[in-house]
């Protein structure tokens, strides 16, 4: 299946794109989607244990499944206020 | 009350959106651009969210924070995009019956929007250089990425 991931802030600039297409297993989860980055883009695997990643607006572990519809998202430690 | 916005933080309509007759306390926290951060001079900062989430995440904050004390009033604006020095980034601002739940109200607010909303800050520092902050990434990585 097909995923879009946004990205924000210093993964944005390490991926020079607010937005990578990924190709994933049907029924993976977070877990699989972070080795698929360490491996495919290899920019991002420094901040990789870093980052927590959210599905439509909320934040998911590593067993999360996705699915193409899913929106998301890479969040690296925030920095607000 | 709550608000994301590129433009200067209207502080007067902030504290507005939270008076009230019921209220015998208003507490108003602002965070502001400062220029030192561990001896490093900061010239400007940029902001940047994920709208959509971080919209949610505050609006679950008030949620949270009207559960937790008796809030009359709440409104949370948070800027994005460019800021000079000196301007404000955020705006916490909460009314309550007594002064005690608006101080607690206000600064669990602000510490846990620090926590968990997504927006990010960049330092442009007064070097030249570039910073984004992200607490606990020590190595900042753009800095090495950088030719």
């Amino acid at each position: 299946m097909n995923v879009t991931l946004h990205l924000f802030a210093v993964a944005r600039e390490l991926a020079q794109s607010d937005t990578l297409e990924l190709e994933l297993p049907e029924g993976a989860t977070v877990g699989q989607l972070r080795e698929h980055l360490a491996a495919e883009h290899p920019a991002l695997a420094e901040i990789l244990p870093h980052v927590l990643f959210a599905v439509d607006s909320e934040y998911v572990d590593n067993e999360r499944t996705l699915s193409p519809e899913c929106q998301i998202a890479c969040i690296p430690p925030v920095s607000g206020g | 009350m709550i608000e994301i916005t590129t433009k200067p933080i209207d502080t007067d309509a902030v504290l507005r959106q939270v008076a009230s007759p019921e209220a015998g306390a208003v507490v108003l926290f602002l965070g502001t651009t400062r220029r030192m951060t561990d001896g490093r001079e900061t010239e400007s900062l940029d902001y940047e969210c994920f709208a959509d989430m971080a919209e949610r995440k505050l609006a679950e904050l008030e949620t949270e924070a009207r559960r937790r004390w008796p809030l009359v009033g709440c409104a949370i604006v948070h800027r994005v995009g460019h800021l000079e020095l000196g301007e404000p980034s955020v705006a916490v601002a909460v009314s309550t019956p007594h002064r005690r739940a608006s101080f607690e109200a206000g600064e669990w607010l602000i510490d846990t929007l620090k926590q968990v909303v997504p927006i990010w800050k960049k330092e442009n520092w007064a070097d030249g250089t570039t910073q984004w902050v992200h607490p606990g990434l020590e190595v900042p990585p753009e800095l090495k990425a950088k030719p």
